[in-house]
């Protein structure tokens, strides 16, 4: 049977064919479907969604030890997060396959950094392989899993947006039962005590001389031979891009198992090329192994160093290309940000806080970090996830330190609390600063689509399990000022925050109220009632003064001509934060 | 035959992504090959946001080039400025007259530009329909997407694969004949269709 499949969803059925019985991560884009996907196995694969990709790994990593073939996926920058364990279980090798899948983001689309994670490979001296479209994204996995058993190594593999996200055709398997390996207690293994490691430090170089054997027999990495006078190295969607520019008019050495490389099989298609490029999306990791190798080739002497990569770009840089397009003047066009949607409830919360003077706002990764955006404009820094609350901390230090006028406010996600946000809200306990901590609760994880956490009270397969209680465990951590309050309700934003202004020691702000896209639960609506219908300005009353269209809700319009404020019921669901903005009760939700 | 291109721009949350799919659907039962390119995640928020489909005989990369597009599907008019550079000059643009403003240009820092529809028809051969009104003529807003969908089906001559069965594998399936009005008001709605402007300027 043929599907139509992102690269994620080819990962979760290749996971499935694989025989893997464990997954977890936290959601990223563009990682988050794999697991979305592999949870629909649920007879199956035990798939689950960790707090952070530390935790993801670790498991993923204990699943293994007791037998299992297990993966753990995440987005790019969360591998720094589980670079820990994945570094030391380098070392100590696996029982059942181990595989930890990182979805790069050339380009930005979605994430902070453009980091290329291919170094990882390298840098924790663990194989990789990189999949160009979804059948190799599905294939792979079980190639993976063989790789890992037999060498007795956790494998990388590593995808980008392009692949993730773009759908291609699949080839859909059976599932192989691979069952459970025993487990054995070995401590010589698996306890990482300094006299053992230095052992498995002596064996690690071993294994990679192996795989570098494994490298250059792999069919994983192949050649296609055209004409000799170009040829092309290449390796995951870079590979698509130059075929779709060059296709069978030139030589190429396509990679899909890219550490350790296939140094011979480099070396005799160099020696077969006039010319040898080497077209890799993001940094020279591919081009500075040849090069050092004293293989003469070119790489980023023509190709860029950073964002995506695409045909065109392949196309101009390597033979001066082209294509005709429509000329015309785009300067009329402004970039459309994105926003927070009509409804959201942290329109209210940073609509309050952005009218406070003399305060920093330390901001996170979620749907908040919106709340930076014109017209709240609420924030002033936004570095990683889970740093909010340290970040302030340490300038909230610096300010009082020097007796600066300045306060520091921390907004953060409830996922993003959950994630390592409560390591540092114990640094602002246990280091005592006066900093102010608002946990934006909405229920869900929100920007990457809502997925469960710690705190709804349900597990990636569906089961109900225990919710955490977020109030509960900022108290537990050592903050004694603990307000939980209605965002919607600007009075009480208001006066919440006044009060943890006032205080000199640590506080916490959690507005709680569900993500208006959430799929509500049954405990959702006895919380916090239906209140879903529309608002609408009535003409007569409104003076066009546009203090509504300054909370950025993306319902309310505003008739240039007629100067009066419109809502679009399509997209309104009577939050009523308008309705509390506008000075001249012109707002009202409909029938009333 | 020689892969063909089509790109869905619109604002998160506007549906480009259904239509996409059950395009793409479609034209896998008519034996094509297709990759389809999709940007999720921020965007998806009131952002900017563009589905690439391609298909033909064999597709490599998934992405569309500037001047490539054989058809662009424009389901908010400002993005289809935005997008236009992508179209291929002799493609087509199928352009929704439907404005959504964004909060740069309600707090009037900015203003939405002015005679996008004049400027794209001065351009390339252009089809301008009023598919907000016409979904809602139809009783449910929603269904715009598939409005403009059925127009871009009829724009690449593609009536002949079963459309109906690949609306029903991905829609609910209460709004099932909802969708399919939407998806011949689209495909047949010269009727709906905005006379072409006189372009003065």
């Amino acid at each position: 049977m043929r599907k139509l499949l992102t690269g994620n969803e080819a990962v979760a059925q290749g996971a499935y064919e694989a025989g893997v019985t464990f997954a977890a991560a936290y959601p990223g884009t563009p990682s988050t479907e794999i697991l979305e996907n592999i949870a629909e196995f649920k007879k199956d694969i035990i798939a689950e969604w960790a707090p952070n990709e530390k935790v993801a790994l670790e498991s993923a990593i204990g699943a293994s030890i007791a037998g299992a073939r297990s993966l753990a996926a995440m987005k790019m920058v969360g591998v720094n997060v589980a670079a820990d364990p994945l570094f030391s279980f380098a070392y100590t090798g696996v029982n059942g396959g181990m595989l930890l899948i990182t979805a790069d983001d050339p380009g930005l689309h979605s994430s902070q950094n453009e980091q290329d994670n291919r170094y990882y490979a390298k840098f924790a001296k663990i194989p990789m392989i990189e999949p160009s479209d979804s059948q190799e994204s599905k294939d792979m996995i079980k190639v993976a899993m063989e790789i890992s058993e037999k060498f007795d190594t956790p494998v990388l593999m590593r995808m980008t947006t392009r692949v993730c996200h773009s759908k291609s055709i699949v080839e859909i398997g059976e599932r192989q039962e691979v069952g459970k390996k025993p487990y054995v207690k070995n401590l010589a293994k698996y306890d990482l005590m300094p006299a053992i490691s230095r052992k498995l430090r002596a064996q690690l170089n071993g294994r990679l001389k192996e795989l570098e054997q494994y490298s250059n027999e792999t069919s994983l990495n192949y050649f296609e031979w055209n004409e000799s006078k170009i040829g092309i190295i290449t390796s995951g969607i870079a590979y698509q891009h130059t075929k779709e520019v060059f296709d069978d008019t030139v030589s190429y050495l396509k990679l899909g198992f890219t550490y350790p490389l296939p140094l011979m099989k480099i070396r005799e298609f160099a020696t077969k090329m006039e010319t040898l490029y080497i077209v890799e999306e993001l940094e020279p990791y591919l081009e500075e192994q040849i090069k050092q190798a004293g293989i003469a080739c070119i790489g980023k002497e023509k190709i860029p160093n950073m964002y995506e990569l695409n045909p065109d770009i392949i196309a101009k840089s390597l033979i001066g290309t082209e294509r005709q397009r429509v000329q015309y003047d785009s300067a009329s066009i402004a970039s459309r940000p994105p926003v927070l949607c009509a409804g959201c409830p942290h329109r209210g919360f940073f609509y309050e806080l952005s009218k406070i003077r003399n305060v920093m706002v330390s901001g996170d990764i979620g749907c908040y970090a919106l709340g930076g955006s014109a017209p709240l404009s609420a924030k002033d820094s936004a570095i990683c996830m889970g740093g909010a609350p340290s970040i302030a901390h340490g300038a909230q230090k610096i300010f009082n330190k020097f007796n600066e006028n300045m306060r520091v406010v921390a907004t953060i996600g409830d996922s993003t609390f959950f994630h390592t946000g409560i390591n540092s809200i114990m640094d602002i306990a246990y280091n005592n600063s006066n900093t102010i901590t608002c946990i934006l609760d909405n229920r869900i994880t929100g920007m990457t689509g809502h997925q469960d956490h710690p705190g709804t009270g349900f597990t990636l397969q569906g089961m109900p399990t225990k919710a955490l209680d977020i109030a509960a465990v900022v108290k537990a951590v050592g903050i004694d000022h603990v307000r939980v309050i209605n965002p919607l309700i600007l009075s009480t934003v208001k006066s919440a925050l006044e009060w943890a202004l006032s205080l000199d020691e640590p506080s916490v702000i959690i507005t709680r109220w569900p993500c208006v896209l959430k799929k509500q639960s049954q405990i959702d609506k006895d919380e916090f009632g239906n209140y879903m219908s529309t608002c609408e300005v009535k003409e007569e009353k409104c003076i066009g003064c546009k203090l509504c269209i300054w909370t950025g809700c993306p319902a309310l319009r505003f008739d240039k001509g007629a100067r009066k404020a419109k809502i679009d019921p399509v997209q309104c669901v009577a939050c009523q934060v308008c309705v509390q903005v506008c000075p001249q009760k012109a707002i009202s939700r409909v029938g009333e | 035959m020689d892969v063909k291109n089509i790109l869905l721009v619109g604002v998160g949350g506007q549906g480009t992504i259904l239509a996409s799919k059950i395009l793409s659907d479609g034209l896998i039962t008519a034996g094509y090959d297709v990759k389809m390119s999709e940007v999720h995640g921020m965007a998806q928020r009131g952002g900017s946001v563009s589905t690439q489909v391609r298909y033909g005989k064999k597709v490599y990369s998934p992405i569309i080039g500037k001047g490539q597009a054989d058809i662009l599907v424009a389901f908010e008019t400002m993005e289809a400025l935005r997008w236009l550079e992508y179209i291929n000059p002799k493609g087509t643009a199928i352009v929704n007259d439907y404005q959504i403003p964004f909060a740069l240009i309600l707090m009037g820092q900015i203003d939405y530009p002015d005679g996008i529809l004049e400027l794209i028809q001065q351009k390339v051969k252009t089809t301008v329909l009023k598919a907000a009104e016409i979904a809602v003529q139809l009783g449910n807003a929603k269904t715009m997407n598939i409005v403009l969908f059925g127009a871009l089906v009829k724009a690449m001559s593609l009536e002949n694969i079963d459309w109906e069965q690949a609306i029903r594998n991905h829609v609910k399936a209460k709004t099932v004949d909802i969708n399919l009005e939407a998806f011949h008001a689209g495909l047949t709605g010269d009727r709906f269709l905005v006379p072409k402007i006189n372009a003065t300027t």
